[in-house]
């Protein structure tokens, strides 16, 4: 379960002065459920998902992730928690088991746990191949693949994908697409945030539209048509979002 | 605090540290074949010049002194030089280093040397030459020889006796022991490597486990472990620590090792035992005083490379903030190297500095209790802060996520 209540995360820039990149965002996302956060460029969605992951920390506003709060027990929330983005790279002079073996230590596990738990997710991921090879030595769904493995390794039950497709080919893309799948089948809460529209419509059981740091829709894509109007999604998004944007952006 | 998560961190960084060319080189192949490579190269090199040009017989001309066959006799007489017959182009042959010198007899210098008038004996060198400046010193010494047998014939042809003119000697001895002579000329460069090495070892490695975690993008796969950033730039930091020890530790033993061989072979081939400048011998009691003093100082080098290195987005800003920082610790390492430089109140606290000078009297056999304490404290204080700054930048997220 995730709730965020209230979540703003103001920045200083040099150039801009205070940026509100994310501001008064509140919602709940169920266990079994997709929660997809859509969103252009610069919307918020990263610094949303990074304050629930606990990378950042929210300047005001607050979420309970898997009923720890995480500006009080910021720690017990990241052991609850799976976190997959485009940022989040492997040690390439690391083999693909260390890397997992690695974060399975951090997670406080034991060795024999441990080899046993990498054992199946190896398996069950078909990585059993390229387990010993140097992650800077596999290919991009291979890398994949062990990211996912890095993500699981101690069985989380959020999981939290900041647009894990982005800047890969269909057959990678595809890949985490079936893995968010499953893990909404085995009944973990899954946020993730996109762009990319035909990913909402195929994954999410509710959507919530962002833009400007503020969340200006939220609903199940049926919900969302019956409320606009619209049947397609990107004309949701457009309708929803023009409102905001500056005047000589929409012209 | 938890030991096992930092124990957990260095571990995973030092397996991956070891498999960094980079840091490899730094820490393992600079210290073992470059270093004594350099250095003692560079001694050999000098000894072996030195020791060549002692064993050279110097041409060197006689200009003048037809009418003074006496003195070119006796100059002829010395048999570690060559002389040649006198020619006027002899300051064109000293500067082509044809000839090494020449000595310039004037008109009537024996008869002037007879009747006791005043007379110039001119020696022509190459200034800073070495070779040159052997045989002019051989000159010196002949010609002084022959004024001392003058000055005698004088006195004896007087009936004076011959203290007239000497009424006393001076002597100078030596009562330091050998080691403590040659540990004072080469020792000193003991702690000054030592602490170049603790620099150096450490650079790469805060480089990569800062900015190169920030350009490969693995910075946020860590921070969203449930590592605590403490524990995370702990862990960083002890393997950022180990290789600096670990440079300066190996640079010093392959050093050791190669000095002993290089000794040996010299003690043989090339020179007396008492010329000898490696003649010196640094005890194992002086050794691990100069690395205790220097461990704090590491402490601070490895902090301080650490926080810098975080604030910079690539690995190669990195390494413009960080390589101007080896001139920074060079300078003042170097400047207790100086002859003449030694402890003071003022130079007590200053970093780097301090570590080198008491490093530099420890070599050499003196134990000065109170500058020891007040250094060994005040490097702790200085490492302390650094690590402290370390560990706040890490919890800085304008600072991790700097764009």
């Amino acid at each position: 379960m995730i709730e965020a209540e209230r979540l703003c995360k103001v920045f200083q820039d040099k150039k801009r002065g205070e940026v509100r990149a994310v501001n008064d965002v509140s919602f709940t996302c169920k266990p079994g459920q997709i929660y997809g956060l859509l969103g252009a460029n610069g919307a918020g969605k990263t610094t949303t998902l990074r304050m629930l992951a606990t990378i950042l920390e929210p300047t005001d506003g607050t979420a309970r992730v898997a009923g720890f709060d995480l500006m009080k027990d910021p720690e017990s929330v990241r052991r609850n928690v799976g976190f997959l983005s485009t940022a989040t790279a492997l040690y390439g002079r690391l083999s693909a088991f260390e890397m997992v073996q690695y974060f399975a230590r951090l997670h406080g596990l034991d060795d024999a746990t441990i080899v046993k738990r990498i054992d199946a997710l190896f398996a069950r991921l078909e990585m059993t191949e390229f387990r010993d090879r140097r992650c800077d030595k596999l290919s991009t769904g291979m890398k994949q693949k062990v990211s996912i493995a890095r993500t699981l390794v101690h069985d989380p039950p959020v999981m939290i994908f900041d647009e894990p497709t982005l800047g890969l080919d269909v057959m990678a893309a595809r890949t985490i697409v079936q893995f968010i799948r499953e893990c909404r089948n085995e009944g973990k809460t899954v946020i993730f945030s996109t762009h990319v529209m035909s990913e909402v419509e195929k994954l999410c059981d509710q959507i919530g539209i962002i833009h400007g740091g503020r969340l200006l829709a939220e609903g199940t894509l049926a919900g969302l048509r019956q409320d606009t109007g619209l049947q397609d999604l990107e004309d949701i998004f457009v309708k929803v979002v023009e409102p905001h944007m500056p005047k000589e952006a929409v012209a | 605090m938890s030991w096992r998560n930092i124990g957990i961190v260095y571990r995973k960084e030092l397996t991956d540290s070891l498999r960094d060319r980079r840091t490899l080189i730094s820490m393992v192949v600079v210290p073992i074949v470059i270093m004594p490579l350099m250095s003692i190269g560079l001694i050999t090199l000098a000894v072996v010049m030195v020791g060549k040009a002692e064993k050279e017989v110097p041409k060197v001309m006689i200009v003048g002194g037809e009418d003074s066959p006496q003195v070119v006799a006796d100059l002829k007489a010395m048999k570690d030089i060559d002389f040649e017959p006198g020619t006027l182009d002899y300051a064109q042959l000293i500067s082509d280093k044809k000839i090494r010198a020449a000595v310039d007899i004037p008109p009537g210098f024996d008869a002037a040397v007879g009747h006791g008038t005043d007379a110039t004996v001119k020696i022509y060198n190459y200034e800073n030459d070495l070779k040159s400046g052997i045989a002019s010193a051989k000159l010196q010494k002949k010609l002084g020889e022959l004024k001392d047998r003058t000055v005698k014939d004088r006195l004896v042809s007087r009936s004076l006796p011959a203290n007239l003119v000497d009424p006393f000697e001076v002597t100078t001895q030596n009562v330091a022991p050998p080691e403590k002579v040659g540990g004072a000329v080469l020792g000193g460069f003991l702690p000054y490597f030592v602490i170049i090495l603790c620099m150096t070892g450490a650079m790469y490695p805060a480089i990569d486990l800062t900015a190169g975690e920030k350009e490969r993008g693995t910075i946020e796969t860590i921070l969203c472990s449930p590592v605590s950033r403490t524990h995370l730039v702990l862990g960083k930091f002890l393997m950022v620590l180990t290789a600096s020890l670990c440079t300066a530790i190996l640079a010093m033993t392959s050093m050791g090792v190669s000095f002993g061989a290089v000794k040996k072979y010299m003690a043989v081939t090339i020179i007396s035992k008492a010329d000898n400048p490696l003649n010196f011998t640094i005890g194992i009691k002086a050794i691990s005083a100069v690395f205790l003093m220097v461990l704090p100082l590491a402490v601070l080098f490895s902090s301080a490379l650490l926080a810098i290195a975080l604030t910079a987005k690539s690995y190669k800003e990195a390494q413009s903030y960080l390589s101007p920082l080896v001139i920074v610790v060079v300078i003042p390492a170097v400047a207790a190297l100086m002859p003449g430089v030694e402890i003071n109140t003022r130079m007590l606290l200053i970093p780097v500095l301090n570590t080198s000078l008491v490093c530099k009297d420890i070599v050499s056999g003196t134990y000065h209790w109170n500058n020891i304490a007040t250094i060994f404290i005040s490097s702790c204080v200085y490492a302390t802060a650094a690590l402290f700054i370390a560990v706040k930048l890490f919890q800085r997220e304008d600072v991790l996520f700097r764009t």
